[in-house]
């Protein structure tokens, strides 16, 4: 692996590492599993996209992501909360019916957004250039969302955000309406999602309709390796668990696009293949552990 | 003052197994009494405590709490007013977090929740002192994990949050039912001392008529969804397992003879 990869795999896992947080919010602390994000990731692109082009400031359209982000996953959560939707189906629908609004935000499949003004322009203004900025920059957010979401699960409404995952029982007859905390929840898991994707549109230079294909198991797997590197133990370290995850999958993905045995080598095509195996492996791993007493 | 008129709820209403689980309660609670309800199975006793919860809407009748018609209300607004300990023991807390943060849940009870920090600093004295008096040793364990903990503690440690925020109205569902013997006795202890410390009014479903004899200041006995038997103080005082055993039995008997009835 060059140092190039290197940088560009600590970027993407950065980057991705906010979405892989929004993961962590509906798989592990609601026990939702939301694949709305296949869709929430390019409409945050397009929407940050379409709006830089617009010529709104980079900054604004990332608040206007996660703005429509949050609207995306409230969708989900009001058809599984209100209309009785499986939670599953509910998020492929959302997911499904965003393919269309994604390419009307955008006016086609893409928006390019080559030369356009972007969040990193001011520190490349420093003097800095872009395979060094976008890891930091990304760093520094990936950073301080995660921070922000710790704070969040240790208020009073994190708190109940927390026990709608793990005891609705309890939580109603503590007085909680978890039907507007799971739209919360999810749309807030959203919102990052959305806001991972403007960042990622911003930084390639273009919004596709395409680009969320497989995000929920980039997500899954970024989730489920950094657990185990890093243990469940706590909020704190089950956040940063998810960044961490992240950056070692995309770490992981690079090492393996480097690899070459005579004529064969992985293509970009292969991760998906790549992923999925991994995340059935980390899935049942524990379990096989038990059933050959390993471990 | 709780009023309970002619509470009647369905199972599969209009289906094909239509049952009335509760065929007309009627019903008045005093401040402050302490209710036992006993029943055989399908008795209605559960059901009873679930419509007064909300977990399930009843089809006829009100429930009115302090001149409030509380019956189109979602449980989780009744919850203002009702504290509740389950059957099952893992039901009233949170196994994933800690026990400091579910006693900072049941303090916000019927409250509005914002962002402030969930466990302040103030709260930690008054749950030290409230665990102590369980006698269990968790006065110093507020950062464990509820899950780390045996069911008879979960069950203690419910009881202890029902009433952190003094309820209206206390539901208890054979909440010893699923706890050996023991800790049954300890749970008891415990609930008969927050009741009567807390002038508590409280419903307790049972299924132990010694239980039912001992307890409380009021006995209901439940029967197809309707109330059979309703005791009070010195009557009750007076009542024995036989007189309840002779009363069932009666009921059953008057069962027979209307299905005879039917069946000519």
């Amino acid at each position: 692996m060059t140092w190039f990869s290197f940088l560009g795999a600590l970027e993407q896992g950065f980057v991705y590492g906010i979405m892989a947080l929004g993961v962590y919010l509906t798989f592990r602390v609601l026990d939702f599993p939301d694949l709305t994000v296949d869709g929430s990731l390019p409409l945050g692109a397009s929407v940050s996209a379409v709006a830089i082009t617009a010529g709104i400031d980079p900054f604004v359209s990332l608040l206007m992501a996660a703005g429509a982000g949050f609207m995306a996953g409230a969708v989900t959560a009001v058809l599984n909360t209100k209309l009785k939707i499986l939670h599953l189906l509910a998020s492929i629908l959302t997911m499904i019916a965003l393919y269309s609004i994604n390419i009307r935000i955008m006016d086609g499949p893409n928006v390019s957004l080559l030369g356009k003004a972007t969040v990193l322009d001011p520190l490349l203004g420093l003097g800095m250039s872009g395979y060094v900025a976008a890891p930091l920059a990304f760093a520094g957010v990936a950073v301080t969302v995660t921070g922000l979401l710790i704070w969040f699960l240790h208020t009073e409404l994190g708190q109940a955000l927390l026990a709608t995952g793990d005891n609705p029982q309890m939580i109603v007859s503590q007085g909680v309406n978890t039907h507007n905390l799971i739209i919360f929840g999810v749309g807030l898991s959203n919102a990052m999602v959305a806001f991972s994707g403007a960042l990622i549109a911003q930084n390639q230079g273009a919004a596709d309709a395409n680009m969320g294909v497989g995000t929920i198991i980039a997500g899954l797997a970024s989730v489920i390796v950094g657990e185990t590197v890093l243990g469940t133990k706590g909020i704190f370290r089950a956040c940063f668990a998810a960044i961490i995850g992240s950056v070692i999958y995309r770490l992981a993905i690079a090492m393996a696009l480097s690899m070459k045995w005579g004529a064969f080598s992985f293509t970009p095509s292969d991760l998906n293949l790549i992923t999925a195996l991994l995340v059935v492996l980390a899935l049942t791993a524990p379990k096989l552990k038990e059933r050959f007493g390993l471990g | 003052m709780i009023a309970i008129e002619h509470l009647v709820k369905y199972f599969n209403r209009r289906g094909v197994n239509e049952v009335i689980a509760l065929s007309g309660i009627d019903l008045t609670i005093e401040r402050g009494e302490f209710i036992t309800v006993i029943g055989s199975n399908g008795a209605g006793k559960s059901t009873l405590l679930n419509c007064l919860a909300g977990t399930f809407r009843h089809d006829e009748g009100r429930i009115v709490i302090n001149g409030k018609d509380i019956s189109p209300w979602p449980e989780y607004r009744r919850a203002r007013f009702i504290g509740r300990v389950f059957q099952n023991p893992l039901t009233g807390t949170c196994a994933s977090l800690t026990i400091e943060q579910n006693m900072a849940l049941a303090f916000r009870r019927g409250a509005r929740r914002g962002l402030s920090f969930g466990v302040k600093a103030a709260y930690r004295r008054e749950f030290m002192e409230r665990l102590a008096m369980l006698g269990l040793g968790l006065e110093h364990r507020l950062k464990n994990a509820v899950g780390l903990l045996s069911g008879g503690q979960r069950q203690a440690l419910t009881m202890l949050m029902a009433s952190l925020v003094q309820p209206e109205l206390l539901l208890l569902d054979e909440h010893t039912a699923a706890l050996d013997p023991k800790t049954a006795r300890k749970i008891l202890d415990l609930t008969r001392c927050i009741v009567s410390e807390e002038h508590l009014t409280t419903l307790m479903v049972t299924h132990n008529m010694k239980q039912a004899l001992a307890f409380g200041s009021r006995l209901l006995m439940l029967h197809n969804g309707r109330v059979i038997l309703d005791v009070k103080e010195d009557e009750k005082r007076s009542l024995t397992k036989d007189d309840l055993l002779s009363r069932f039995y009666d009921m059953q008997g008057e069962e027979v003879e209307s299905d005879r009835m039917l069946l000519t």
